[in-house]
Parts: C-alpha cells; structure tokens; sequence
C-alpha cells in the first residue's frame, strides 16, 4: 500500500490525542502495528512548545502524518501545515477544515482552496472530506492523491453512516487510495469499511478512549486485516433465496 | 542534614515527613512566600481518586487512599463527595464514567436535590463518589508550611538551593529524563448567589469541567489538559469553553465576577504517574502531574523512607499497610 509514493506497512492509521497518558498511547501504537500515526498541530503548541510529548510520538519509529486539526478557515490551515513541515520535516498533511462547530462537518469549499494552496507548494495533502463525489474530483483536480471520507462525525463512534456513498466513491474512484477517517466506533465498522475496498482507516477517539487502548488497537487491526483479506478474496454476492450447502441431487437411496 | 530544593508542594510535604522522623531539614524556595512559585497554586484540590481512576491507573486509589487523614493533620479537609453530572444529551458520558470507576453511587433528580439544592431540577441522573473530599490548596499550602516550621523546618525563601541538594522538588524546574509539562488553565468566580458546597464535575465530550467551592461565594473551575510548555495566560477558547461550562451547571454563574485566571504546567512522566528518582547523589521526587494533593502524602513518605530507612521491623509493617 503506497500514499505519494511511499510504502506504508500498516492500512491502521492512529491518532494520537485523548489517550489517558502518552505511555499508554504508546502500548496502543504498539500493538496497533500501525506504522503512521496522526498528530494535531495547534496553535498553542506550534511554537514548538509540545515537545516533551513530541518525543513520545517519535520514539514510537512511526511515521508521523500532522493535521490541521480544528482550524476553521484556509488560511488558519495553510498557516498550521507551514508549521507542520518546519517541525517535522514531512512534506505529509492530514488537511481539516472545519465548517461546523458542532458536527465538526468539513468545509468542503475551503477544504479545495487549501489543498490547492499547499499542493502547489508542494505539499502532499490527505484531505478530510465528506463522501461527497463532485468534491472527491474537485480535491484530485487541486491535486490531492489521496481521499479521505468520513465514515460519520469526528468522534462520534456511530460508525459508517452511509455504507452507499462508500461504496460509489469507491467505484467513482478505483486507482485512488481511500482512507476512511472519523466515525469509526468499533473493530466491526473498521471491517466493514475494509470490506467495501476502502484502503486503509484513520481513527483515534475508539481506541483512546476504550478502557483497554493497547487492546482495542489490537482489536482494530486484526478486524482490518480480515476486512481487507474479505475484499481482496472476492466476496459471493447476496442471494434472497436460501441455496442448500449439501447437494441436493444424487441423495442417497434407501431401499 | 537534609537539604530539599522547592518549597512547593512536594517540597513541604517531603520536609514534613522528614521531621516526623527527627531529621533536621532545610528547604530552599527561590519565590518568596509558601508556594510561591508552585504550580500547586493553580489546582483544584480535589481529594478524588476514584474520579481520577477513570483516565489514570491504579496507583492513584492505592497511593491516594491515605491522603484524607495526611491532610485533615494539617488543614480544613471537606469531606463532602463529589457530585457528577452530564446534560441530559451526554448521558452516555455519565454511562462511561460510571463503568470506568468504583466508590460512586447512581443518584436520580430528586437525590441531587437533595446533595444540592442550588442544582434543582437541572440534572436527571448523576453519580455520587461520596468518600471524596476537597481543601483550599493556597490554605494547604501556607498550613503546610506553617506546620513544618513548628516542627523545626528551616525554609529560606528568596534563597536559590545550593549546586547539590539531598532532595528535589522542583517540579518543571528539575530537568529529568522523560519529564514533560501538561498545561492547564483555570478560573476563579465569585458568585454568592450559588450555594453549592462540595466539588462537581460536569461531563462534556469536549470540554469536562470541574468546580470546586472555596467557600464565601468563591469557586474555582478547571481545568485543561495541553501537552504544550507554554505559561502564556489562558487562551480566550478555553476561558470561553471554562465559563460556558459553569453557565451549563447553573445559569445564575452568568452574573458571576470572573476574579482570576490562571495557567501553569503540570510536571508528568510517560505514565502521568510520580516517581522518585535518583540522579548525581540527590534524589528527586516530581511528575505528580494532576494529582499533587492525591498524592503527595503517599510520594513523600517514600521518599522520606528512602532518606531515613525505618530501623525496626515493627514500624515498618505499620508503615506498609498503613
């Protein structure tokens, strides 16, 4: 699985935040196998004042993916990505920007203007959007290489809200790689985005904040493996009439 | 002669334990009056580890279990509970928050009543972790101070600790390895018209607070958790989440005085759990993190049984299963 050209050994991306202490995160990382992690970048600590947990992140030897997490506007985005680059030197940016405070919606106008902006600057943008298709076209024409669909709300947990618009980006969309990111409560929702030929999964708030991280980072990786190896093997398609799974004909005769 | 760097917090409580024994102790505190210079001056000073359990591991019910009678020593402890609540469209907060901690009992509308007058009709369903308490931790720290002095404990402040000390308490100050600062904001109102008088914690997926009466119309409400080392004045967008968050648990907070604010770090190691430790001759005891009045009595007794071994058998059973 390659994002910009790079091989990444995991199709689990984690977030970093909420976890109840920066060593329990790093027993989730662990136990995840995940090879990226996502770190947010805000203002009160782009100054570089993070650094003491910064080193945990980067103890873990993943490859750090940063995000403009909770910016509302392009140029708060734009602003947030440059700081990003200088401090982890990684022309990588998870691309949030935030239309709705309360749903935590993307602002799918100002999400195309900022990957715009950071893509001519040579920056590679994975952007946070909606399952939205003329919005998916419009990021790849500004030039994004990869998409990144909700499956539901930032945190919510409800999983993925509408299976269909997955399904249809997939199929709109075959040579490009699809992360689903947000919404993902449980092991079962990763599976299923797994199944319906996503290539990889973001989250973070199910495993930080499951009473066991390390052990549902586990859990989310194995259900991602299955879900994957589902899709990769050719599912059967769905039937409305029972088909017997032993032979019908050349019964055995009793005479 | 024992000589500790910090008048803070872990300082005082170390020199406190260390007197109990008969050691002659000096404490140096660059700031001029009894934790001064502390990061303990910002805190709740909530007696809770049960609450705490729900983000923190074990050791702060087993270390912080003796914590009520340490304190109750030497300051005003109210033992009073905490009450635990969550807007009716959060209730599954409440869900989570009860199945991650124990000491809690359901309680319903009228029960908070009951707890709370002033929260009336306001909350449905809450939890009631009734062994808790709180104190005044500015108060917890002049007492302390005070106390150790009686005791004979020389505390110079204005006074920078010499190159080597026997013991460390310097918080952020000390440069140890691991060691990182979790900032953390908070405010003080005075409201009058409020009567409340144990600590609340009000649940939020996005912003939890806590709100801790200091009696005479005065409350204290916190707090953030920033993985940042930065001691700029709290932000307008926590201030503006903090005071929303009090508006939510009573309206009448809309007329209140925001008096103070305030903003310090929280010294933590990986696990956000104190160690002690040894480096160049001097032992250092720091990353209490968000649980320096929890734990600082339990921290300081170690360390104090690591300066001054117990000499009989006997002492030290009691002191083991104290």
């Amino acid at each position: 699985m390659q994002f910009y050209g790079t091989e990444i050994p995991s199709r689990l991306l984690l977030g970093t935040a909420q976890y109840p202490s920066p060593a329990v995160l790093a027993e989730a990382v662990k136990s995840s196998g995940t090879g990226t992690i996502t770190v947010s970048l805000r203002r009160e600590t782009a100054d570089g004042s993070g650094a003491g947990f910064w080193e945990t992140l980067r103890e873990t030897g993943c490859r750090i993916l940063p995000n403009t997490a909770g910016c509302h506007s392009v140029q708060e985005a734009v602003t947030t990505a440059h700081m990003a680059r200088e401090l982890f030197d990684t022309p990588w940016i998870k691309l949030e920007v935030i239309g709705h405070s309360d749903t935590l919606q993307p602002d799918v106008f100002g999400l195309v203007e900022a990957a715009r902006i950071l893509s001519d600057e040579g920056f590679q943008v994975f952007p946070y959007t909606t399952d939205d298709l003329v919005v998916g076209e419009r990021l790849l024409e500004a030039g994004c290489e990869v998409l990144m669909p909700w499956g539901a709300p930032i945190g919510s947990g409800q999983g993925l809200r509408n299976p269909d618009a997955l399904r249809a980006m997939r199929a709109h969309f075959p040579g490009v790689p699809l992360i689903v990111d947000a919404g993902i409560g449980r092991p079962s929702d990763a599976a299923m985005a797994m199944e319906l030929g996503m290539d990889a999964v973001l989250l973070n708030t199910a495993v930080a904040k499951a009473g066991d991280p390390a052990r549902m980072a586990a859990a989310m990786a194995q259900a991602i493996d299955a879900g994957r190896a589902g899709f990769a093997a050719d599912p059967m398609e769905r039937r409305d009439m029972a088909v017997p799974s032993t032979p019908v004909l050349g019964l055995a005769e009793f005479a | 002669m024992i000589t500790i760097a910090g008048a803070g917090l872990a300082g005082l409580a170390c020199a406190y334990e260390l007197a109990q024994r008969g050691a002659k102790v000096t404490v140096y505190e660059r700031g001029n009056t009894p934790g001064d210079s502390s990061v303990a001056r910002f805190a709740g000073g909530m007696l809770a580890p049960w609450c705490e359990r729900e983000s923190a591991e074990e050791e702060v019910i087993t270390l912080g279990s003796r914590t009520f009678g340490w304190w109750a020593k030497i300051t005003p402890v109210h033992r009073r509970g905490t009450l635990v609540v969550a807007p009716a469209r959060d209730r599954a907060e409440l869900t989570r928050f009860g199945r991650r901690t124990s000491g809690h009992r359901e309680v319903n509308s009228a029960e908070i009543t009951g707890l709370e007058p002033a929260l009336g009709g306001r909350f449905s369903q809450g939890l009631f972790f009734e062994q808790e308490a709180h104190l005044d931790p500015r108060r917890a720290l002049r007492d302390l101070s005070a106390k150790v002095q009686e005791m004979g404990v020389e505390i110079r402040y204005s006074t920078p600790a010499p190159a080597r000390v026997t013991l460390d308490c310097t918080g952020m100050a000390a440069s140890l390895p691991g060691l990182r600062p979790v900032r953390g904001e908070m405010a003080v109102l005075h409201c009058p018209e409020v009567k409340i008088s144990r600590t609340l914690r009000l649940l939020h997926p996005r912003m939890p607070l806590y709100l801790v009466p200091r009696g005479d119309g005065y409350f204290m409400i916190g707090g953030t958790m920033i993985e940042s080392s930065s001691d700029r004045a709290i932000t307008l967008r926590s201030l503006s989440e903090l005071l929303n968050a009090a508006f939510t648990l009573h309206p009448a907070f809309a007329e209140a005085s925001v008096v103070e604010t305030g903003a310090g770090l929280r010294p933590a190691f990986p696990d956000n759990l104190p160690r002690l430790t040894e480096q160049g001759g001097t032992l250092f005891l720091n990353g209490l993190y968000r649980h320096g009045f929890l734990l600082a009595p339990a921290m300081a007794q170690q360390a104090a049984d690591r300066l001054i071994p117990e000499t009989t058998d006997e002492n030290h059973r009691e002191r083991q299963t104290a």
